[in-house]
């Protein structure tokens, strides 16, 4: 049932594999900072999921889709302000950024 | 589906692939911003001028940098001992092929429902589909101060929201990565 | 006026249109290449700058004899290229914002003036630079200098010419201050670069009005652009405060930041203090182009300026003819030679009446300064602006060929005399003050005779001198203005003072014995050679617009130019000519009367203090402007400044500490409450909560990434619940 790849299902695809590409990176990688990358690159994905179904979505002029990428890019660069400065932070507490060694996140 | 369209994803998976699996994490860096780069020109082709350049100045401008000179300051670009991957890295990439394979599952079995391009040889097959599946509409010319209207008229409460959380983000990014004497000790 | 008219719009660009934006580009592109060279690439530099500007020269060349040639067979040229910069969104919906370049005799004719003067300037600046150990670096500034300059004239965009405007104003900047070890030269490019943004506010608050009125930055665009008739028609019928037209008030607005640039008073002030730079760059800046760039502008927007003036009746005939040849296609020059006194009698506007008294006034009031300095190059400071000044009442009176003319002309012999100047000042070792120099007639004979030429040409020397003729040409429209007649008896009084600070700078540099300390010698060929050719063209250049022969006027009005000596047999033209030529005489003979032969040395007072010591000592101090403008302007700022820190320190900082005050005394309340009320009974929850979270916590490895797959996995088992049960 793969029939014709259309425009958006391309993006979607895309998408689906830069946002999957992004999640093995954080799960993966043992740099904290490198788990940033990769959470970045998974908003990235979802920005554009948003553009892609803007642009092929039934009302384009109403912008919605548009508006909310644009917000969510505002939104992930405060995400990767906090995100860093929490990594030079524990960097500077654990003198390491290495996940694996870091294993006080419980109660 | 244009060769242009190919050329990108295909420059933007590969950006994405070596910013997680190069081993120098300066490397990372810098193919994250061809990444990031590759998703501009999605965005713009997709007729998404503005969200493109926001991309450009926002990721590779500022995000990118951001992350560089937290690289520096954590003297993250050495290769720690053990390898860069976790110990337990293939739980991980299980759990990251899972996510796809079900991305990929949903939007391939919703494909029919999705517009079609407006060529005519996707035409004839899409009449072979039960359900008419909408015509893409054409581009939409969208001029800065349409989406400045937008901001200032529709979506400015989220606006503000967003100015709001911004500052926040900035004066909490400072307050965390400030240096505190009492754990200088 | 008549010139919108007259000029034909053509649809398709020449070739050597379409490559005009090279003549700026090419020194750009030079600069570009010198900064990335080491300081020890001394030749390499040179040689790319004086390169380049070769080539722009050459392409100026080429500009002119197309614009020359399409004139001599009866098409006036005006050529554009124009592109889009930008999409926005504009009170008439999408609008876009236009740059673009324009080849018309304007534009050709200040290409060639400014690219010919920079290169000799710049071949001159080796000789005079020789032993500076930033060789490099100046030659970077002066051809980044040279090529926004000529992208000013070059521009049919003024948002671009604004651009390069600032570009200009930045190098200038750079170049003044280019010793800045030297304190003085440090704050003179800081004074220089500050004073003429005070008019670049004015310039770009009028340039937003004109784009908010018509919607086009661009001048020309076959009869779409900003100065062209039906734009001009819809800022005339829009009216501004003070009975203005929009028209008028964006003029205003536009000079504002010409008067800047150009030196006009009150925003003179930066000019005499910018001689802290390099003479060449005195001589790039102050002669040729820089403070030209403000009468250019003025030049250049002219159709804006003169808009809605009432013509009189032979401008009137001709807008009458102009208009039947619009509609008929037919040349223009087939209606004969138009009388300069029709061209002369155009009618005025506010805006052009504000130019002329700024310009008249300037004139005489920099010209009783310069009386009174003793510093070479500030004496030709001075001059500078009090010519400026003519330059500006010459377009406010007479249109732009007028104007244009002795600015082609000064520029030439204020170039040469700044040139001479440092090469007098070279000769004597760096020194400045003219009472410590004196016969350097007999040592530097060939500077002596080009600065006697360049000083001759400024004086207004009849006849063989080019300042003779583009001088009369202003006071000729002056005669005619229909206004007032002070400007011109301004004019006539200016020049005379003209003729007397020259002679007596003269008279104490070149004439007399020899009042310094180590004895004076000849500048090397590599800088006496530019002098000549200068000093040849301070003479020749008058040539071109005698009443006899005005070329130079036809040219740029698109009219044919023909030789006839009834162009003298104006009514009064030549009663004028020979009043001029008495002034002129009267000023030589006064200066050398006073100060021909013995001159005073530095101890004694000079001659005129002497005389009438209260005037000497206001001329002295420069009337006093920068210490008006320190106890009014920087004065206020500076107390402007004490207010808002102690605003922020009791008023703001007061009602912080307030503030912190209040919520300091809430917390301890609520601290309070806190403590006693709620924890008491919350207390006891919380342990038999942490009994059953110690249990689950054994889950919980600490490592984040433990965590984060196992939300993956669970979104995936989600979705695939979800996706399921949609399915059947």
């Amino acid at each position: 049932m793969m029939g014709q790849i259309t425009p958006l299902a391309g993006y979607l695809l895309v998408a689906a594999l830069v946002f999957s590409i992004g999640l093995a990176g954080a799960l993966t990688r043992r740099n904290a900072i490198l788990v940033l990358i990769g959470i970045e690159l998974m908003l990235n994905a979802a920005n554009l999921n948003l553009i892609a179904f803007w642009r092929y979505g039934p009302h384009p002029e109403l912008l919605t889709g548009m508006i909310f990428a644009i917000f969510s890019i505002a939104v992930a660069a405060a995400e990767a302000a906090v995100g860093l400065g929490l990594v030079i932070q524990i960097h500077r507490h654990a003198r390491t950024t290495d996940l694996d060694a870091i294993n006080r996140m419980k109660g | 589906m244009s060769l242009i369209f190919y050329l990108i994803a295909a420059l933007t998976v590969a950006g994405g692939l070596a910013a997680v699996l190069l081993k120098n994490t300066v490397h990372c860096a810098l193919a994250l911003t061809v990444a990031f780069a590759g998703l501009a020109l999605l965005f713009l082709n997709l007729d998404a001028q503005f969200a493109g350049f926001a991309q450009i100045l926002v990721y590779i401008g500022a995000v990118a940098i951001l992350v560089v000179f937290a690289i520096l300051l954590t003297k993250g670009s050495e290769t720690p001992q053990g390898g860069v991957f976790s110990r337990t890295w293939l739980v991980g990439l299980t759990a990251a092929a899972a996510v796809f394979a079900v991305l990929g599952w949903a939007v391939i079995a919703s494909a029919p429902l999705l517009p079609k391009a407006a060529t005519p040889a996707t035409a004839a097959t899409s009449a072979m589909v039960v359900t008419p599946a909408p015509a893409v509409p054409p581009a939409p010319a969208v001029t800065v101060e349409q989406i400045g209207r937008a901001l200032a008229g529709r979506y400015v409460l989220p606006l503000e929201i967003v100015a709001v959380l911004l500052t926040a983000a900035l004066i909490g990014a400072v307050i965390v990565a400030m240096h505190e004497k009492e754990e200088a000790k | 006026m008549q010139e919108a008219i007259s000029f034909t719009p053509q649809l398709t660009a020449s070739p050597i249109a379409e490559i005009l934006w090279l003549i700026p580009a090419l020194p750009v592109a030079a600069a570009a290449v010198t900064a990335l060279l080491g300081r020890s690439r001394r030749r390499i530099s040179a040689t790319l700058a004086i390169g380049a500007l070769s080539f722009s020269l050459l392409l100026s060349l080429a500009a002119f004899a197309h614009v020359a040639s399409g004139w001599a067979h009866g098409a006036a040229v005006r050529e554009t290229v124009n592109f889009t910069w930008m999409q926005v969104g504009t009170q008439f919906g999408a609008g876009k914002v236009d740059l673009g370049w324009v080849l018309d005799p304007l534009s050709a004719v200040m290409l060639l003036m400014v690219s010919f003067v920079s290169l000799l300037i710049f071949i001159y600046s080796i000789g005079y630079m020789a032993h500076d150990g930033n060789f490099t670096r100046f030659f970077c500034f002066l051809s980044l200098f040279a090529g926004a300059m000529l992208g000013v004239v070059a521009a049919n965009s003024l948002l671009l010419l604004f651009i390069c405007w600032e570009l200009v104003g930045f190098t200038s900047y750079l170049l003044i201050g280019f010793w800045y070890e030297r304190p003085a030269a440090a704050a003179a490019a800081k004074k220089a670069f500050l004073t003429t943004r005070v008019g670049d506010v004015f310039f770009l608050l009028g340039m937003v009005w004109l784009f908010a009125q018509t919607g086009t930055l661009l001048f020309y665009n076959h009869g779409a652009g900003a100065i062209e008739p039906p734009a001009l028609a819809g800022l005339l019928a829009a009216p501004a405060a003070l009975g203005l037209t929009a028209a008028g008030a964006i003029g205003l607005l536009i000079f504002a930041g010409a008067a800047g640039k150009s030196g006009q008073f009150p925003l003179h002030v930066w000019l005499p203090d910018a001689m802290e730079g390099p003479t060449p760059v005195s001589a790039l800046i102050h002669a040729a182009t820089m403070v030209a760039a403000g009468v250019f502008l003025i030049a250049r927007v002219y159709p804006l300026m003169s808009a809605g003036a009432p013509l009189m009746s032979a401008g009137a005939h001709l807008t009458a003819a102009g208009a039947h040849l619009l509609v008929t296609g037919a040349p223009l020059l087939s209606t004969g030679v138009l009388t300069q006194a029709g061209t002369l009698a155009a009618g005025t506007t506010a805006a052009l009446t504000v130019v002329t008294w700024v310009g008249a006034f300037t004139a005489v009031f920099a010209a009783l300064i310069a009386v009174a300095q003793n510093d070479i190059k500030r004496i030709l400071a001075y001059s500078t602006i009090s010519q400026l000044g003519y330059m500006m009442a010459g377009l406010g009176m007479g249109g732009v060929a007028v104007g244009l003319f002795h600015l082609i002309t000064h520029a030439f012999f204020k170039a040469l005399l700044f040139m001479g100047a440092g090469s007098v000042i070279h000769g004597c070792h760096g020194e400045q003050d003219v009472r410590r120099m004196g016969g350097l007639r007999s040592d530097m004979p060939l500077t002596f005779l080009t600065y006697a030429i360049g000083m001759l040409a400024l004086c207004g020397f009849p006849l063989l001198f080019s300042g003779f003729w583009s001088k009369d040409g202003i006071l000729e429209a002056a005669r005619h203005w229909s206004v007032a007649k002070t400007p011109f008896y301004m004019l006539v009084f200016g020049a005379l003072l003209t003729a007397f600070y020259m002679t007596r700078q003269v008279a104490y540099v070149f004439f007399g014995h020899w009042r310094g300390s180590k004895s004076a010698q000849e500048s090397p060929a590599v800088m006496t050679v530019p002098l000549g050719i200068l000093a040849f063209f301070a003479m020749a250049l008058g040539l071109i617009g005698t009443p006899a022969w005005p070329w130079f006027r036809a040219f740029l009005d698109g009219r044919a130019a023909g030789f006839t000596w009834r162009g003298f047999m104006e009514p009064g033209l030549l009663t004028l000519m020979a009043a001029s030529t008495v002034v002129v005489f009267l000023g030589l003979g006064l200066g050398w009367s006073l100060y021909g032969g013995q001159a005073p040395t530095p101890d004694e007072p000079d001659i005129l203090e002497k005389a009438v010591p209260w005037a000497w000592a206001g001329l002295r101090g420069r009337l006093y402007v920068d210490e008006f403008y320190g106890v009014t302007v920087v004065a206020f700022y500076r107390w402007w400044a004490r207010v808002a820190d102690w605003l922020d320190r009791w008023l703001w900082g007061g009602a912080v500490a307030g503030v912190a005050r209040s919520f300091g005394l809430w917390a301890r309340l609520s601290r309070f409450l806190d403590t006693n009320v709620v924890d008491g009974s919350f207390d006891k929850g919380c342990e038999e909560l942490s009994v059953g979270g110690g249990l689950l916590a054994r889950a919980q490895t600490g490592r984040v990434q433990t965590y984060l797959r196992i939300l993956a996995l669970a979104v995936v088992a989600l979705a695939a619940i979800l996706i399921w049960s949609s399915r059947s």
